[in-house]
């Protein structure tokens, strides 16, 4: 028997599930997230074979999902200096670079932005020529006064050359260390929205070192140097460390991508809405045909616009640290949480403040896992809790897509505190490892291969080629791991390059698949 | 006259990217170039039709060529300050007011720029009611309102003042210019009296993008059907509920041309619908029939907010709502078919209104 972890770093706590071959979970825990995060992620995965009884030579894979960099930028903690090129002038002046950045993400990120000559065409001609005088003046400007430094050209999407030669020109300038992102390796077409994501992964540097040091440190340590590593992704698709570490701003998004994908293989319900309650939110989302439903507006991370897809999540001010306030005999919830400090700061765990996990205690729903009194009467109690449920009943209609009753999976340690009655519900389940969702979510997360490449699409057999292409990234992702039975393509772009002769076209595919296990 | 302030031109922004029937570009660039210069600016007066003076010249302005550009090569100011400067010296004593050439897409909101930053009113009013291509495409067109004060301009500083002597010389004029500036310019085009307006641009069209948007963002308005609400607001046809299973594009001649193909969910399982556009979504087919054609409003909408997808921002796999709005009346004349029915962009179909294709399949 081979067996796979699945580990969850968040904000609070670091949760670990072990699962089978045939992906049965057989074991959970959850552990305090630790500054260092190598020393949690040990300790979870320590505790997990003990509590299993299974040796660490057995363990096949490790996955890893991590909120660190979505917290990074929503807390706007641990972000780098970035120094942003834009290489356009003289267009996009009316709309310069993170116009539309709030002013506190901006703060942290401490941006030196400059539009400089440069970028091509929608056909490939210049728009304009870089000037290598005029970047090597900002760069050595530049210096000591930003981390990092991303790219991002008009229309790099379709020709990345001079985005190569500026990252050449920035590496003779300022070392050949200097961490730098070009937009075209991780954007599509969208100028802002491409910006933004490399401004954002540049800005992530030491927050992905930190990450995937943690995750393959804590391996090393327990010697477990035959498992592969991965890390989730937010399309529910696993990638290299490697990758990670390169690509941080991919990971954003996962968390609620591993919850939901969790809670459907938990419940087996493939249609339904998800609740997954935390310490400081309830994460209310959708599960069509198995898969997160997914925003269709360009996304919004951090307050700001890119055009990664995401999971549609609607967060209300819900969560087992909620604080739960009487002001002249009315009751109001949160929307702050104590947070990490539950377990010191709860009136059941002796402390001074009226949270969610208290009222839902007091009001006989949650069981009562701490002694501590609650000093509120069971009235208020009670009126506390039906106000945080009618909170959740309105988020799941407003998530509904109909007026039908539907399906709702709780999970998250917090969903503990919710009843299970919920108004437009057909049923209400809280399945099995309920609260290690996002650790088995991120365990059976997809094996992808990629096909990016410029060809010429022959204009009468075009369906025929596209196919071909198709299987090649399927067999891709069969070469990565995946079961060649659950293969399918979930992502396809052809953009056609009209600077090139006939009908030559960048064509991205993305298959992915299940782990194969055999 | 009233002042439009932030919330206002948010909602025309989602409200013309609905009209903009995927293409035109997509409002949400110029809506933070519009909320930027409201910043510097202050609120833009928009005026109705009725309180123009008979002989003042109303100068329209927009963005011409694919808007898969425009999301790239993002607006500089020059472009816009250029096209006004050149039209505004060709017209005697100047404009009065401006006005979107067209409602659909970022063009709603470019006129608000120009607006604000040469200190003139918007009015509420525009000359197609939705997006198309062509630039001949216009109701002023079709009304033989005289051509004049045509202008082109790009952010490198080039303009092009062009006397055409019809409405298609102008776009077989400005086509070859728009491709030479990079695939995208502002034009300042149609320039017209107040008498014209009146008699010739689609009143009230600036007011119903607002209404829209609002029935598409505000909950108060839709509780929680936004679907339900854009219906009440455009008696919207439901043509379809699907996920796009292929799709095809190509940018020449600054056009995004191409199809989509849609498989049906649902209760529209096993249906297989084609839409074919060039910038704009143009026509909707199943197998050999026909569900929706131009110039009547083709729309593809997220399947749970109802919010429009435009035909870049399409993509494999996503769940859509595929409906159909009729079009102003004046593009259901004789000439109104001749310019801008399927027959003009190549399509083997004659012009059928929505309302009696969907009659005729049920």
């Amino acid at each position: 028997m081979n067996y796979r972890l699945g580990i969850d770093v968040g904000g609070t706590h670091t949760d670990a599930a072990l699962l089978d071959s045939r992906l049965n979970c057989i074991a959970t825990v959850k552990v305090a997230t630790t500054a260092d995060v190598t020393e949690g992620i040990h300790r979870a995965i320590a505790k997990l074979l003990e509590d299993a009884a299974v040796e660490r030579q057995q363990i096949r894979f490790a996955m890893l999902g991590t909120t660190h960099c979505t917290n990074a930028i929503v807390e706007r903690k641990g972000l780098q200096r970035v120094g942003l090129l834009r290489l356009a002038r003289p267009a996009t002046l009316a709309l310069p670079p993170l116009s539309d950045w709030p002013q506190d993400l901006h703060d942290a990120v401490d941006p030196v932005v400059a539009v400089v000559h440069g970028g091509y065409e929608y056909d490939g001609r210049l728009l304009s020529e870089i000037d290598p005088v005029e970047i090597s003046k900002l760069v050595s400007s530049w210096h000591g006064k930003v981390d990092t430094i991303a790219v991002c050209g008009v229309f790099a999407n379709i020709n990345n050359a001079q985005e190569r030669q500026v990252e050449a020109l920035i590496r003779s300038i300022a070392g050949p260390d200097i961490p730098i992102t070009l937009s075209s390796e991780i954007g599509a077409l969208g100028l802002l929205e491409r910006e933004n994501a490399a401004v954002l992964n540049a800005a992530l540097g030491a927050v992905a070192v930190q990450i995937t040091n943690g995750f393959s440190g804590a391996l090393k340590a327990l010697g477990m140097t035959h498992t592969v590593a991965y890390i989730g992704q937010n399309d529910g698709t696993l990638m290299s460390i490697e990758k990670a570490r390169k690509y941080p701003v991919l990971t954003i998004g996962c968390g609620p991508t591993n919850s939901l994908r969790g809670a459907a293989f938990l419940s087996g319900y493939l249609d339904a809405i998800v609740v997954d309650v935390g310490g400081t939110t309830a994460d209310v989302g959708v599960l069509a045909q198995g898969f997160p439903r997914q925003s269709s507006v360009a996304m919004d991370v951090g307050g700001i616009r890119t055009n990664f897809r995401m999971p549609d999540i609607l967060s209300i001010g819900v969560g087992g640290g909620t604080v739960v306030r009487v002001v002249d005999g009315k009751i109001s919830l949160g929307p702050d949480s104590v947070g990490y400090r539950l377990n010191e700061a709860a009136q059941v765990f002796g402390g001074d403040t009226l949270t969610l996990t208290d009222v839902s205690i007091a009001a006989g729903i949650a069981p009562r896992f701490a002694t501590g009194e609650v000093r509120a009467t069971k009235e208020l109690c009670r009126m506390a809790f039906d106000k945080a449920m009618a909170l959740v009943d309105e988020a799941v209609d407003r998530m509904k897509t109909g007026a039908q009753p539907v399906p709702v999976v709780l999970v998250g340690g917090g969903s503990v505190l919710l009843s299970e009655t919920i108004s437009g519900a057909s049923v209400v389940v809280r399945p099995p490892h309920f609260d290690a969702a996002n650790a088995i979510g991120v365990a059976i997360g997809d094996v992808s291969g990629e096909v990016d490449c410029i060809v010429d699409l022959p204009g009468n057999t075009r369906h025929e080629f596209l196919q071909r292409l198709r299987n090649d990234a399927c067999e891709r992702a069969v070469e990565a791991g995946a079961d060649p039975q659950s293969t399918v393509v979930i992502q396809q772009e052809v953009t056609p390059l009209g600077y090139l002769p006939g009908q030559t076209a960048r064509v991205f595919i993305k298959a992915a698949g299940k782990l194969a296990v055999a | 006259m009233r002042y439009l302030h932030n919330l206002a031109v948010s909602h025309i922004a989602t409200g013309a990217a609905l009209l903009g029937t995927g293409g035109g570009g997509d409002p949400a660039i110029n809506l933070l170039i519009a909320r930027k210069a409201i910043e510097t600016y202050g609120p833009v007066k928009l005026i109705d039709v009725n309180e123009l003076p008979l002989d003042a010249w109303v100068l329209p302005v927009g963005g011409v060529g694919a808007p898969t550009v425009g999301a790239e090569k993002l607006l500089s100011w020059t472009e816009i300050d250029e096209s006004f400067a050149v039209s505004n010296a060709a017209l005697p004593g100047g404009a009065y007011a401006t006005m979107p050439i067209e409602i659909g897409g970022g063009n709603a909101l470019l006129p608000f720029v120009l607006a604000m930053r040469h200190g003139l009113p918007v009015v509420d009013a525009d000359t197609l009611g939705r997006a198309f291509p062509e630039m001949q495409m216009s109701s002023l067109a079709l009304d033989k309102v005289p051509m004049r004060a045509f202008s082109l301009a790009d952010e490198k500083g080039n303009t092009c003042l062009i006397k055409a002597s019809n409405p298609s010389w102008m776009e077989a004029l400005a086509r070859p210019v728009i491709d030479a500036m990079g695939g995208a310019a502002t034009a300042c085009a149609y320039a017209c009296t107040g008498e014209e307006v009146r008699t010739s641009a689609l009143h009230g069209t600036v007011s119903l993008s607002e209404r829209i948007g609002r029935a598409l963002m505000d909950r108060d308005v839709n509780r929680g059907d936004p679907l339900a609400a854009l219906i009440a607001e455009t008696a919207a046809h439901v043509l379809l509920g699907a996920k796009v299973v292929e799709l095809e594009t190509k940018t020449d001649g600054g056009f995004v041309r191409g199809g989509v193909t849609l498989a049906g969910l649902g209760a529209d399982n096993g249906r297989r619908v084609e839409v074919a556009f060039q910038n704009e979504y143009l026509l909707a087919t199943e197998g050999t029939s026909l569900l929706a054609t131009t110039p009547d409003l083709i729309c593809i909408l997220d399947r749970d907010t109802a919010m429009p997808i435009s035909t870049e921002n399409l993509r494999y796999g996503a769940r859509v709502t595929l409906i159909a709005i009729a079009c102003h009346p004046k593009w259901r004349s004789a000439a109104g078919i001749r310019a801008t029915g399927p027959r003009y962009f190549g399509f083997g179909f004659d012009y059928v209104p929505v309302e009696k294709l969907i009659g005729s399949t049920l």
